[in-house]
């Protein structure tokens, strides 16, 4: 329970059997009543045996669905079980828990709140094609949504029960669908989008890509989900 | 003379693949009915290649042969477009399977873990009292 909410944390986890647990404990920790949800993707390691340790719930997909696979499949846990409040956090422990409460605050008049990097909070920065990428979504995005969007990709949100609703019926598996095409989807229905300013920690294991390659890969196929998700039904 | 035995002959061929693939039911109907339709096309093209000349004269192409290609290939076209088509409604019925199985195992889990705890609670009340013992002896 948060501010008298029932409030589903839903943590979409691949292979992250080295840090899964410290993200569950602490989420536990600072948030007191709340239920977590792993979704483990068809993880090879030890993914779902240390999560259940922690004391989350872990649902085991037979094989990987990827990101939006394992979303849906979150929101419609959150669905089924009839929480009014679902938030997803990403496994690796950029998101600190106790931004939690703030996102969840705004849900009285929003949909979907979004915890967002370079919005005044936290020292994150990018640069080169993935900048632009970034800074094309969430121009397009804001647009759309009627309020600014600084951090379109963010895996850090939280959804009220009507969208909660939406996302156990609709949730794209394909790639960038699971951040970028569910924000034109939601935003085209009217739902309501608003953005908190969140600092991101480090991953506590792993390394982002700072490919400059990659990043132009990333560049080109952002824009083409967009320019899709656009002119989709 | 040659060339109309070999066209005809791979014609022939395909036709029994297709027929035996639908008799031993290792092809769906509709995909069998697809290609025996197009072999009743193109067998007979193969034994009189020359059938086509007149409908290619009249589009402007130069032989029947050529017309022949021309649609053969769009025709494949079409029937890959079709197959990926396919495979993504596989994909999505497959996705949507997986998580419903997911679901039903988180489920059961959970359940088969809470009746574990209630067995295990009720061993606990079933013990004597050590404390009860003693009382009882003295």
């Amino acid at each position: 329970m948060v501010n008298g909410r029932r409030l589903l944390i839903i943590i979409p986890a691949l292979n992250e059997a080295a840090c899964i647990g410290e993200v569950v404990s602490e989420i536990r920790g600072e948030l007191p009543g709340v239920d977590v949800l792993v979704v483990d993707d068809g993880s090879t390691d030890r993914t779902a045996t240390v999560a259940v340790a922690a004391g989350a719930q872990v649902a085991r997909l037979p094989y990987n669905l990827g990101v939006g696979g394992a979303m849906r499949l979150g929101y419609r846990y959150a669905h089924d079980h009839d929480y009014d409040v679902a938030v997803q956090v990403d496994a690796d422990g950029q998101h600190d828990p106790r931004y939690v409460p703030k996102l969840v605050d705004l849900l009285d008049d929003h949909d979907l709140v979004i915890g967002a990097r370079f919005a005044g909070e936290g020292d994150y920065s990018v640069r080169g094609p993935r900048r632009w990428a970034m800074r094309m979504l969430s121009l397009v995005l804001s647009s759309l949504a009627g309020t600014t969007l600084t951090d379109t990709t963010s895996g850090f949100r939280a959804a009220n029960r009507r969208m909660i609703e939406m996302f156990a019926r609709w949730y794209p598996a394909e790639y960038l669908g699971d951040t970028v095409e569910t924000l034109v989807h939601a935003a085209r229905r009217g739902y309501r989008i608003q953005q908190v300013p969140v600092a991101m920690r480090r991953r506590m294991a792993g390394t982002p890509s700072h490919s400059p390659v990659r990043a132009m890969i990333y560049l080109g196929r952002a824009m083409a989900v967009l320019t899709l998700a656009l002119i989709r039904r | 003379m040659k060339l109309t035995l070999v066209t005809g002959l791979t014609g022939l061929v395909l036709l029994g693949t297709i027929v035996e693939l639908l008799r031993r039911r290792q092809l769906r109907e509709k995909y069998g009915m697809l290609w025996l339709g197009l072999l009743f096309v193109v067998i007979p093209l193969s034994l009189f290649p020359r059938l086509l000349d007149g409908v290619a004269d009249l589009l402007g192409v130069a032989s029947g042969v050529s017309l022949v290609l021309f649609l053969g290939i769009v025709f494949l076209l079409l029937v890959c477009i079709h197959l990926s088509w396919e495979v993504s409604a596989l994909e999505e019925e497959t996705r949507t399977l997986a998580e419903e199985f997911t679901l039903l195992r988180a489920e059961v889990e959970a359940e088969r873990a809470e009746r574990a705890e209630r067995a295990e609670r009720a061993e606990w009340t079933r013990r004597p009292d050590p404390t009860a013992l003693v009382s009882r002896d003295g």
